[in-house]
């Protein structure tokens, strides 16, 4: 990781095959991600929001690196303020959807929760 | 294994932990185990990520690293345990805004590190691509934020000659933008930042507080993609691939969005549509028209004897707090037989899929969420349509009047079953500030009051009919 981290002085525009492996990545994700998020029903969307909020939390791993390397005043407060939002995006979007998508249940265990209700009554419809 | 390989592998196992969290999403069985599969391989790319020589090569940067990691997880904890689910909106927008501020710091760091010569240029362009996408996602969620937060008008805010003025700070962001790949100059990158973070609040001020679901679905997606031009600049594949996920993920997202209002996705952003309320039909109608108004009494005994009731909740149900009420009566239906469900339009609520959350914290079974393309086949054999703090989602004048501003819209028809009942405050339109035909119909009954009361009273109603 660090030395390709500090290799990118080397690949040129041209014709580098980190850049163009980049690339293949980067398209290759954006179908991935087309494909399953297509897959989520609409009750499902709020948490899809807060989840995938979430996940560009990954953006804590880039800060750790930069803040890790930072020389001098400027680049500590800038790292340093990149590495507690980024944290405040990761466990605020866990923890949310993870409240949200526990409150998600099906007939039995929501009436589970209400034992005054008589079990059986009315069963779902189709 | 190298330590490279090692990292490689480990981020790989982190990347399939995220893909799995989004294909959990495709049912609510598994959706939780899915959210615990990402955050396993977020914390595992954490963890490893400590192990790097770059992160604890120097004492001093580890220890801010990990101050920095506490300060985070002590204010997001709580913060994310403790919010109500109504104002899950505002949340939202707040993680979003953070997770683009820290991509944006990310790029501006790594830009004043770069060693001075032999920068290459594309190096340069991802750079500001982070910045710019980064601080217009971190700005305009702030403003979003005030929005839902009613912190400031939820009305779209305009002024004289707005469109300009954004072309203007558009263009200036563009000239900045290519003297700075050009000169690599410090001093232009703080002038993008500054200019980036302008051109997020003057993007988002002129959006109405019921499009602003559409927006954070948005920055949502640019988030994503400010993420993913970090990765690039980091050589980072894990940056890449999760940012790009999102990024798609979000896109997707604004593009069904924009669908089910039945409007483009410019016309959302830059039209400030609902500004202007319609003064006609404000006050009670067209002339001479009357609609029928009912007694809880009476909507009691025709939701008890009925045989399907559809609930068709809106964004009035939230703002009312009904959502535990509107339950009850299910149940007290339930309990006599009627077959009762939920039929919800894709943008009921304050974002994208709100009105599920805010029934499934009501302990409304998930069974009973029954989509808008589900519930229309089933409305013509429902009894009952009541119609709950909605108003531009019922309303057939998206089918039928081409010249409405709703028409191509898709709605719930409510008006295809047997009886409609309305719970509204008063005659006022919706949101879109267009009369609703259907509010005059001859099998209409409307119950004028609070939702909440109104639904209590209708509880009451059933149990003794």
């Amino acid at each position: 990781m660090t030395s390709a981290y500090h290799s990118h002085v080397t690949v040129t525009i041209t014709g580098g095959p980190g850049l163009m492996g980049f690339i293949t990545i980067f398209v290759l994700a954006a179908f991935v991600g087309y494909e399953v998020v297509s897959k989520v029903p609409s009750i499902l969307h709020t948490p899809l929001m807060s989840g995938s909020n979430a996940i560009h939390g990954i953006i804590l791993v880039g800060t750790m690196l930069i803040l890790g390397q930072a020389h001098g005043t400027a680049q500590e407060v800038l790292g340093f303020l990149a590495v507690v939002l980024a944290t405040l995006n990761v466990v605020g979007g866990f923890v949310v959807t993870d409240r949200m998508l526990h409150m998600f249940k099906p007939r039995s265990e929501a009436q589970a929760t209400e034992p005054e209700k008589p079990p059986g009554d009315a069963d779902p419809p189709s | 294994m190298s330590r490279a390989t090692a990292t490689d592998l480990v981020y790989l196992i982190a990347i399939v932990g995220f893909i799995f969290a989004l294909i959990g999403l495709s049912s609510p069985k598994h959706a939780r185990i899915g959210n615990l599969a990402g955050a396993t391989g977020m914390l595992i790319a954490v963890a490893w990520t400590f192990s790097l020589p770059s992160v604890y090569g120097h004492t001093k940067n580890l220890i801010l690293i990990i101050v920095a990691v506490i300060i985070g997880t002590v204010i997001g904890v709580p913060a994310a345990r403790m919010v109500k689910m109504t104002a899950m909106p505002q949340m939202v927008a707040i993680f979003n805004g953070v997770g683009g501020g820290a991509a944006a710091l990310v790029s501006v760091t790594e830009f004043i590190s770069l060693p001075g010569k032999s920068i290459a240029i594309y190096k340069i362009c991802e750079i500001l691509f982070g910045v710019l996408v980064g601080s217009v996602s971190f700005a305009g969620s702030g403003v979003a934020f005030a929005k839902l937060q009613e912190l400031m008008t939820g009305r779209p805010i305009t002024y004289k000659g707005q469109q300009p003025i954004n072309a203007v700070v558009g263009l200036a962001i563009l000239a900045v933008l290519v003297a700075t790949v050009v000169t690599a100059n410090t001093a232009l990158l703080v002038v993008v930042l500054v200019l980036s973070l302008a051109l997020g609040i003057i993007f988002v001020l002129p959006i109405g507080g019921a499009d602003v679901p559409v927006l954070i679905s948005l920055l949502n997606s640019f988030t994503g993609l400010a993420v993913a031009a970090s990765g690039f600049t980091l050589n980072s594949n894990l940056l890449i691939v999760a940012g790009t996920l999102v990024g798609a993920s979000g896109m997707l997202l604004t593009r069904m969005m924009s669908k089910a209002m039945g409007r483009s996705l410019p016309n959302i952003l830059f039209s400030a549509f609902g500004s202007v309320i319609t003064a006609t039909g404000a006050d009670g109608g067209p002339e001479g028209r009357t609609v029928r108004t009912g007694t809880p009494e009476d909507v009691g005994v025709l939701l008890a004897y009925a045989r399907k009731v559809a609930i068709i909740p809106g964004y009035g149900l939230a703002v009312a707090q009904a959502q535990h009420v509107a339950r009850e009566l299910a149940d007290a239906l339930a309990e006599r037989g009627v077959e009762v469900y939920y039929a919800i339009h894709p943008v009921a609520g304050r974002m994208p899929g709100h009105m599920n959350v805010l029934l499934a914290e009501a302990n409304v079974p998930y069974d009973q969420l029954v989509e808008m393309d589900d519930a229309n086949p089933q409305m013509p054999t429902t009894d009952v349509a009541l119609v709950v703090g909605a108003n531009d989602t019922v309303n057939p004048a998206a089918n039928n009047t081409p010249g409405s501003p709703i028409y191509g819209m898709p709605i719930i028809h409510a008006d295809q079953a047997t009886n409609v009942v309305f719970l509204k405050r008063s005659m006022r339109p919706g949101f879109a500030g267009i009369d609703n035909e259907l509010l005059y119909d001859p099998k209409t009954t409307m119950l004028f009051g609070d939702a909440k009361d109104t639904l209590s009273a209708l509880v009451a109603a059933v149990k003794s009919a």
